[in-house]
């Protein structure tokens, strides 16, 4: 397979405004992935399915991410006049990213044999604007994967052919993989609490466990 | 009647028997399951329903496709809050006498998934439970120790005065309310009348 530069450069030659970034990967395994603009998503993966080069012809998981609004920090440094003397001083800068949901996909050729590419398209926010185009008419194997995605983390994917509730009831308001999901309080006796599980054991007995 | 009377006449070969026996040893020698299984667990059913561990000996290898015919409710495997209104509505439609063994560390108490969003934490919110078995899962074992327990408590059972069984008591429940789907859980999350929240003592 070709290097994930020369995939980007190519598929901007080929879907004119779209807008590609690769997610870098610091973990062991270090598997990068591509970052797609939701406009151009469906232009591009179709690319990606049709470039003969390319060929990606099957997508075996699809899977979504749930990013609240996170505060970075980095360390800048910054030059300063103290006491009169120039210096260079260290100063910690916070930013607030705001949060997004990610729909993560990953596409193997079979007839290339090769593969994943690991394709990511975002939301525009957490809350209103949680609309996504939907790869299912391109891959027929996202259709429930999508359907899981928009029942546990709410992004609404356009032009999937029968988006429903898959795990949960249709009446049901929430989303449940999302960080910020508020479980029904309904804790009840466990031998081995830990953790958050712990301090909700915690609340509820609050005679019981602490010994 | 003395015991020893009885086993005494039985040599001579005179059977005395009582209503009550004869009645309860013949409903405690077919009952017959409900065929439903809802996780891993009801492989463990299956199993424990073929020849190796051959359930037919305790006559209740007829696992019936409907609930009208049939006495035994096994719940076998992870009751999701989404399939609890269905096992319910199963059970209202058998028919008295009925009874139910929860199989499995699920089915009793929501089990590896107890502290998840979408697993029931145990069927007895719901429905009364005659027999709990632990294990994730039970081994056929212990499916057969439980269908041995309700053998027992079936013989045990008078068919009259107080802790008669429920079919002879027209004041007892044989349905039970079936849970709604809320916004956020199950509607009532439990049944109050049926559950009996286990008591820690230390
Ligand atoms: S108790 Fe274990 S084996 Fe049985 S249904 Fe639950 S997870 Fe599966």
């Amino acid at each position: 397979m070709e290097s994930l530069e020369q995939i980007k450069s190519r598929i901007e030659a080929a879907v004119p405004g779209a807008r590609i970034e690769i997610v870098p990967n610091d973990s062991p395994s270090g598997q990068r992935s591509l970052l797609v603009d939701r406009e151009h998503g469906f232009a591009v993966a179709k690319w990606l399915r049709d470039d003969p080069e390319l060929r990606f012809d099957y997508a075996s998981n699809v899977t979504g991410v749930d990013w609240p609004d996170a505060e970075l920090t980095e360390k800048v440094k910054v030059k300063k006049v103290v006491d009169g003397v120039e210096q260079e001083v260290e100063e910690v800068r916070k930013t607030v990213r705001p949060g997004y949901l990610e729909a993560v996909y990953h596409l193997y050729s079979m007839e290339r044999k090769h593969g994943p590419l690991v394709l990511r398209m975002r939301t525009a926010n957490r809350a209103d604007q949680v609309r996504l185009p939907s790869l299912t008419p391109l891959w027929r194997a996202a259709e429930l994967q999508e359907r899981e995605i928009y029942d546990l983390y709410g992004i609404v994917f356009d032009g999937h052919p029968d988006l429903r509730r898959i795990l949960m009831w249709d009446g049901f308001k929430d989303h449940p993989m999302r960080k910020d999901y508020v479980e029904p309080d309904d804790f009840e006796y466990e031998p081995t609490p830990h953790d958050e599980v712990l301090e909700r054991a915690w609340r509820h007995y609050p005679a019981g466990l602490k010994q | 009647m003395d015991e020893g009377l009885r086993s005494e006449l039985q040599k001579q070969g005179v059977f005395v028997t009582t209503l009550e026996e004869l009645y309860n040893w013949g409903r405690k020698n077919s009952i017959w399951p409900l065929g439903f299984g809802l996780a891993c667990c009801a492989i463990e059913m299956m199993a424990a329903s073929m020849a190796r561990w051959d359930l037919a000996r305790f006559g209740a290898e007829v696992f019936r496709p409907s609930p009208r015919q049939a006495d035994l409710m096994i719940v076998a495997g992870t009751v999701t809050k989404k399939m609890a209104p269905q096992v319910v509505r199963l059970y209202n439609q058998m028919s008295e006498p009925k009874y139910v063994i929860a199989m499995g560390a699920c089915a009793i108490s929501g089990g590896p998934f107890k502290q998840g969003y979408n697993v029931l934490k145990g069927i007895d919110r719901y429905i009364p439970v005659d027999v709990h078995i632990p294990g994730c899962p039970p081994r056929p074992e212990a499916l057969i120790h439980a269908f041995m327990t309700l053998q027992e408590k079936i013989d045990a059972q008078q068919l009259k005065g107080e802790g008669r069984p429920r079919h002879l008591d027209p004041d007892a429940p044989s349905e039970f309310p079936i849970p709604e789907y809320g916004e956020h859980d199950l509607e009532p999350p439990k049944n109050p009348e049926v559950w009996r929240p286990a008591v820690v003592v230390r």
